[in-house]
């Protein structure tokens, strides 16, 4: 299978969707759960409450159609690209994370964890170099 | 340790989770009509393959886990160290998928591991 500019090009249209709307879902389900806190003694009354007041969260929901956008593009790219490929090119979204946190909802990160994030990138781009596909077309 | 616990979940389970549904849509095939309705068509045949299922079962199970690490630490800590999945992924893909592996993926998989660790270091 030759890899096309056309083949590139559309794989990384779809990782660039995953890299937005992933980060931005995980962000929403943290300041939802934030919200609903968590379970103390893991009874299962406890963890029933702590269940209804997630599904009754509209942060998580927002949180969970960005993770559906995402999943969604996954499962498309996923069609042509391998999957050893996408994943880790999907690490980008680390990084935009990090920032989101940081920004919006006010967290604190250490210069160890941007060092590790930016460590993390840098793996990203030495599997971004490798062809999109390795096993031939089904 | 509440920690470590739901991130093996969420690793482990989750992984083999996306590694079931790309083998459903290995079986499904590429796409290459994005109008609507065939996307809805896609989208169907893709349900009715068993990994689907299955994938999307662990899925869900790796997903109330990330909720429950995300009530208890911050989210640019908890989504970084599940990048862990790497790993479990690389070696899933390449057992799982029969994918090849090239020497260059497997150096940004370790590298992708390092920064991990170093995420993980920042918590203490």
């Amino acid at each position: 299978m030759k890899d096309s500019p056309g083949l590139h090009l559309k794989t990384y249209l779809f990782i660039l969707f995953m890299v937005l709307f992933a980060p931005l879902g995980n962000v929403l389900l943290s300041k939802g759960m934030k919200g609903v806190g968590s379970a103390k003694n893991w009874a299962l009354a406890d963890v029933a409450h702590i269940f209804i007041r997630v599904l009754s969260s509209g942060y998580i929901w927002l949180g969970i159609i960005c993770l559906l956008t995402f999943f969604a593009a996954y499962m498309l790219v996923l069609t042509w690209a391998d999957y050893s490929y996408v994943q880790p090119a999907s690490a980008f979204s680390y990084a935009v994370v990090a920032l989101l946190g940081y920004f919006l909802l006010g967290e604190t990160v250490p210069p160890l964890r941007w060092a590790g994030i930016a460590v993390i990138c840098v793996g990203v781009l030495v599997v971004g170099r490798t062809p999109p596909r390795t096993t031939e077309k089904a | 340790m509440r920690e470590l616990f739901f991130l093996f979940v969420v690793v482990v389970v989750g992984t083999g989770g996306e590694l079931c549904v790309t083998r459903a849509m290995k079986v499904v095939g590429e796409v290459h009509d994005f109008r609507p309705g065939a996307l809805l068509r896609f989208v169907f045949r893709a349900m009715r393959v068993g990994w689907m299922w299955i994938g999307i079962g662990m899925m869900t199970l790796a997903f109330f886990s990330l909720l429950a690490m995300l009530s208890i630490e911050n989210v640019s800590f908890v989504v970084p160290v599940t990048a862990l999945s790497y790993a479990a992924g690389a070696v899933g893909a390449l057992f799982f998928l029969r994918e090849r592996i090239s020497k260059q993926r497997w150096l940004g998989v370790l590298i992708v591991c390092v920064g991990v660790t170093l995420v993980w270091l920042s918590k203490r």
